[in-house]
């Protein structure tokens, strides 16, 4: 590995923390009744859903070992689970991790 | 300073129904598993989830790491894809502040902005005072946090035992219980748009510039959903 690890721990911290510093300062003044502030939350929302899209149909890391038919399969089942158990988050979770590593090997 | 029943109250928070803690400890692990085999020691596997916190840059890190980027590229990569915090910041924190509240204390807490910390904070900050929400949302962060540091050693010291098929089943648990979170938020007009037109445009942009598409389609999507939403009323 050529870059030192500590120094890339420390550009990522510093990277990820430059982000939410400026948002403090972005919202120092702002009212959270004003049209501004909506439009952030529609941002916020919209770059995470983004970012969610990307992680399961573009992945990096162990999720981009499982084919694209298996995660989007495991994705939609436990969406289907979440609306039958009313909208309870602990069924779909616990279930994507099994189905998804049982999956994995053959779809 | 702190007003400890407040920072209790949000702290545990963790432990409720609709809590993150599943998913949150899911992807640590695997994050603490990948830190290990990519050649970090358990004190840097520590340092980093603690300073990081936040799971696609600590991804991308590793990956970098691997391919031995230099430290500009890692910046640049690790900004960009976690950019997301600044609109997630800005549209949570006016929420937070009191007049009572010493500036400092804000930009110490937005350490902890990270999605799983931000969805219970958007859920919840109407039932706290606001003059301690502020406290409370430094508890729900400690504790999100806590979950991530003890998931990362738990993932580091275990990495030797997961299967490739465990760290498939461990990575997808994140983004599952955050699309049901994502999916549950579309209660108007315009969160239903903000989520829906993000993940298309994000597909959309990713084949014209994966690095900058999860900001091009938050952009693009957040600024046509608050438009749409605006002219029906929300």
């Amino acid at each position: 590995m050529v870059t030192n690890i500590v120094l890339a721990i420390l550009a990522t911290s510093l990277a990820t923390y430059t982000s939410r510093f400026l948002g403090v300062m972005t919202s120092k003044k702002m009212r959270e009744n004003s049209k501004i502030f909506k439009w952030f939350n529609c941002l916020a929302y919209s770059t995470l859903s983004a970012l969610l899209v990307r992680i399961i149909i573009f992945p990096a890391g162990a999720l981009s070992d499982a084919s694209y038919l298996s995660r989007v399969t495991v994705v939609l089942f436990c969406l289907f689970i979440f609306f039958i158990f009313k909208r309870n988050f602990v069924y779909p979770t616990v279930t994507s991790a099994i189905m998804m590593a049982l999956l994995s090997e053959h779809l | 300073m702190i007003n400890i029943n407040y920072f209790l109250k949000g702290f545990f928070c963790i432990k409720s129904v609709n809590s993150p803690a599943i998913a949150l400890a899911a992807g640590f692990i695997a994050i603490g598993a990948l830190f290990k085999s990519i050649g970090l020691n358990i004190q840097e596997s520590i340092f980093s989830t603690f300073l990081t916190y936040a799971m696609p840059g600590s991804l991308i890190m590793a990956e970098s790491l691997i391919v031995g980027a230099s430290l500009l590229n890692i910046f640049f990569a690790v900004w960009l894809v976690n950019a997301r915090l600044y609109p997630m910041t800005v549209s949570l924190f006016p929420l937070l502040t009191h007049k009572s509240q010493p500036r400092l204390k804000y930009y110490l807490a937005c350490h902890f902005v990270a999605v799983s910390a931000w969805l219970i904070m958007k859920e919840n900050y109407k039932s706290v005072e606001r003059k301690y929400r502020l406290d409370y949302w430094i508890g729900v962060g400690a504790s999100n946090l806590s979950v991530a540091v003890l998931a990362t050693i738990f993932g580091f010291f275990i990495a030797d035992y997961l299967s490739k098929d465990m760290m498939i089943g461990l990575a997808i648990v994140n983004p599952v219980y955050f699309t049901c979170v994502m999916v549950g938020a579309m209660k108007t007009i315009q969160m239903s748009l903000a989520v829906i037109l993000g993940s298309l445009f994000g597909i959309l942009f990713y084949f014209i510039s994966p690095e900058w598409c999860i900001l091009f389609s938050g952009l693009t999507a957040g600024t046509l959903a608050f438009f749409v939403g605006e002219l029906n009323g929300n």
